[in-house]
């Protein structure tokens, strides 16, 4: 494991020194009540403007870009769906080569964002490529559950029971099958120094993630959950609401994963049940009594294993000093 | 929708590209993998309601195309009647699989619904523009069929072709529609089933031990069992000998790539399909196919209204390109205009085929907008 993470370059933000500047402006595009566009601010917010963004297909790059609601303040490159770390890899490579020759002072940011969709279906082949050759990059996955661009079809990071076009729930199916995929583990089974997992309803939260993820040397990833009104079928202003509702119901714990070691962020002491959550959405309406109480036992059991985790990857009380000499 | 309410149901009023999934339902499709893009997801979307209640039916989403053809090679390897749906950008991930079922001779349907410009494009806007690429896309030399769609009616029929086509000649064939013909809802007669043909794949009827999977015979077509009931079948991209197994020696490549080719060339009659519209008199020609191919119907007849004697040549195989077809159309007629929303790429094949014949005149259209009769009439008349 690594163990060895340097946080230096990492400033803590409070309510005190919250980053008001805003690089992704108002009057973009997106539905009502979209979490994902404003966790992408709030991610821009504590990126600042010395970032270049490569921003994979999807609903952020359709309502962000076109003129004149073009919300960008920083350079901004459109790739494909599937390549947003695989660009985002050739960006970083160049900028280093620039700095290494002088021609430039300073490497600016690099932050990929991509969809649920672009990261843990067809764009996961580019991400763990680009996290195993560690470039330094934060890789962002605003994680909606659904491709929500093409019409809500279902993902392999759409929750279990859900109804999508494509995971119709009827007399054959439940709808969505299978479990969610578990891109933050999957990003940490790489052994980067920086994963976490996030939600704009816990902004502060948010941004210092953000902030600890630019500051690793080597590649970070983020996994932010967000509400999508549309997709989901629930009510524009409860969108933030559903993101908190999400974490203290356990379905999204927030944790980090710093050079290996799990830390849960946000602890949930007072679990609310799965069904606070789900019935403010409609694709959850058909789930039977059985299911609900499936879903509510493996939340549980997926929260436990967590918090194993936390407890297992926590830093021993005696370290082995390294021998002195002397 | 029960099984009941379809059966007495006759008429039903579709979308483009509802009607292609509905062609493959009566086509005998039991094996749907896909990934979404605009503008072919609906086809994915029926499919995911409908298949469930098909007897034995699969649908499944995949990761990304290359996956969803992968997923269908392996479904038509296992006897399946399979399909999947996608636009440019997934078509162009698919390159590689579609030549590999190329090479092993596996059926497969692949619909493109083409929207505008390359790479991402214009998502929602129509285009012609992967045309070539569904010939030529996969490397390497290889046989392959290629039809398109003008209207809802067209879809269905021509998805239920497509099946056939690709079962009787063991080949991958691509079915072409552009984004304004996929998402055009017209009322339409659902046939039933027994009043179209459905043909399926030729089966060796040969004891297990006699069966060589790439032999020659007088179609060109080896019968193909499903994988696994007993017939030794041994799948390989390399170039393979009749038995199977990866070859390099010249006499055999030879003959299994002259055979690959021989199967669709010995049948360019049967799988060339053109409609012929006013064409038996007249001098002044459209060769359109797709959406354009309405917009050319009406010009046609307005055209005919005022005077001159124009006529349509729809062609609903693209390739293999319907030569002889198109040959003695241009052999009669004083101009020929071939309009597209392309930069002309089914007219390149017109000029082939033309040879200084007659005048060859493009209409080409790339704005992400159709290509309107006016647009037509004003150059034929």
């Amino acid at each position: 494991m690594l163990r060895d993470v340097d946080l230096s370059g990492y400033e803590k933000v409070t309510a005190k020194n919250i980053p008001w500047e805003k690089f992704i402006t108002s009057g973009h595009r997106a539905c009502q009540g979209c979490a994902e566009v404003l966790a992408m601010g709030m991610v821009m917010k504590a990126a600042g403007p010395e970032t270049i963004v490569c921003n994979a297909t999807g609903c952020m790059e359709i309502i962000t870009s076109p003129f004149p609601q073009s919300a960008w303040t920083v350079p901004w490159l459109h790739v494909a769906f599937e390549n947003a770390a695989a660009v985002a890899s050739g960006v970083e490579s160049a900028t280093r080569a620039l700095e290494r020759k002088g021609k430039l002072k300073k490497r600016p940011k690099i932050i990929a964002f991509a969809g649920d969709g672009g990261t843990a279906d067809i764009g996961l082949q580019a991400l763990s490529g680009a996290l195993e050759r560690g470039h330094d990059f934060v890789y962002v996955c605003l994680d909606n559950e659904a491709y929500m661009n093409t019409g809500i079809q279902r993902s392999s990071s759409t929750p279990y029971g859900a109804m999508t076009t494509t995971s119709p729930p009827g007399k054959k199916s439940i709808g969505q099958r299978t479990w969610k995929k578990n891109m933050a583990m999957i990003a940490a089974a790489h052994e980067i120094p920086y994963v976490a997992t996030a939600s704009p309803a816990y902004h502060l939260d948010l941004f210092n993630k953000v902030k600890k993820a630019l500051a690793v040397e080597g590649p970070a990833y983020l996994h932010i959950f967000a509400t999508c009104p549309t997709g989901w079928r629930s009510d524009p202003a409860k969108s933030v609401e559903l993101c908190r509702l999400a974490v203290q119901s356990k379905v999204f714990p927030l944790y980090e994963v710093v050079g290996g070691q799990y830390i849960i962020t946000q602890k949930v002491k007072k679990p609310k049940p799965v069904t606070d959550y789900f019935k403010l959405q409609r694709r959850f309406r058909h789930l039977t009594p059985d299911a609900v109480e499936y879903i509510q036992s493996r939340v549980d059991e997926e929260y436990a294993r967590l918090e194993a985790f936390e407890k297992a990857t926590a830093p021993l009380e005696e370290v082995a000093e390294p021998p002195t000499e002397g | 929708m029960s099984a009941m309410q379809r059966k007495k149901r006759t008429e039903a009023f579709l979308l483009g590209n509802e009607a292609v999934a509905e062609g493959a339902l009566l086509a005998g499709c039991t094996f749907f993998a896909g990934y979404p893009i605009t503008p072919s997801t609906e086809i994915m979307e029926v499919m995911a309601r409908r298949l469930p209640h098909v007897e034995n039916g699969v649908f499944l989403q995949m990761e990304d195309e290359i996956a969803s053809a992968g997923a269908i090679i392996g479904a038509s390897l296992a006897g399946r009647k399979a399909m999947t749906a996608t636009s440019g950008p997934g078509f162009s991930l698919m390159q590689e699989q579609i030549g590999y079922a190329c090479m092993t001779e596996t059926p497969l349907v692949i619909v493109n619904v083409m929207r505008g410009g390359s790479s991402t494009g214009l998502p929602t806007s129509p285009g012609q523009g992967d045309v070539q690429q569904a010939r030529w896309g996969a490397h390497g030399d290889h046989p392959i069929i290629v039809f398109s769609a003008s209207d809802v009616r067209e879809c269905l029929e021509m998805a239920i072709t497509a099946f056939n086509y690709a079962e009787k000649y063991r080949t991958p064939v691509i079915l072409l529609l552009d984004e304004i013909t996929a998402h055009t809802r017209e009322k339409i007669e659902i046939p039933r089933p027994g009043e179209f043909e459905v043909l399926s794949r030729l089966l060796p009827t040969m004891p297990p031990e006699w069966y060589k999977p790439y032999e020659e015979t007088v179609r060109g077509v080896p019968p193909m069992p499903p994988i696994g009931t007993g017939y030794r079948f041994h799948v390989t991209g390399l170039t393979h000998d009749p038995l199977g197994f990866p070859t390099s020696r010249p006499d055999e490549v030879k003959a299994v790539t002259e055979r690959m080719f021989r199967k669709i060339d010995r049948f360019f009659h049967d799988i060339q399909i053109v409609d012929h519209d006013l064409t038996e008199d007249c001098d002044t020609l459209v060769i359109a196919y797709g959406s354009v191919a309405r917009s050319a119907r009406l010009a046609v007849r307005q055209a005919r209204e005022a005077g001159v004697k124009a006529g349509l040549l729809s062609l609903k195989t693209l390739f293999p390109f319907p030569r002889p077809q198109v040959e003695k159309l241009l052999r009669t007629c004083k101009l020929v205009l071939v309009p597209e929303m392309n930069m002309g790429q089914i007219s390149r094949e017109v000029k082939r085929v033309n040879s200084g014949i007659t005048t060859i005149r493009t209409l080409n259209r790339v704005d992400g907008q159709i290509i309107t009769p006016s647009q037509i009439l004003k150059e034929i008349a």
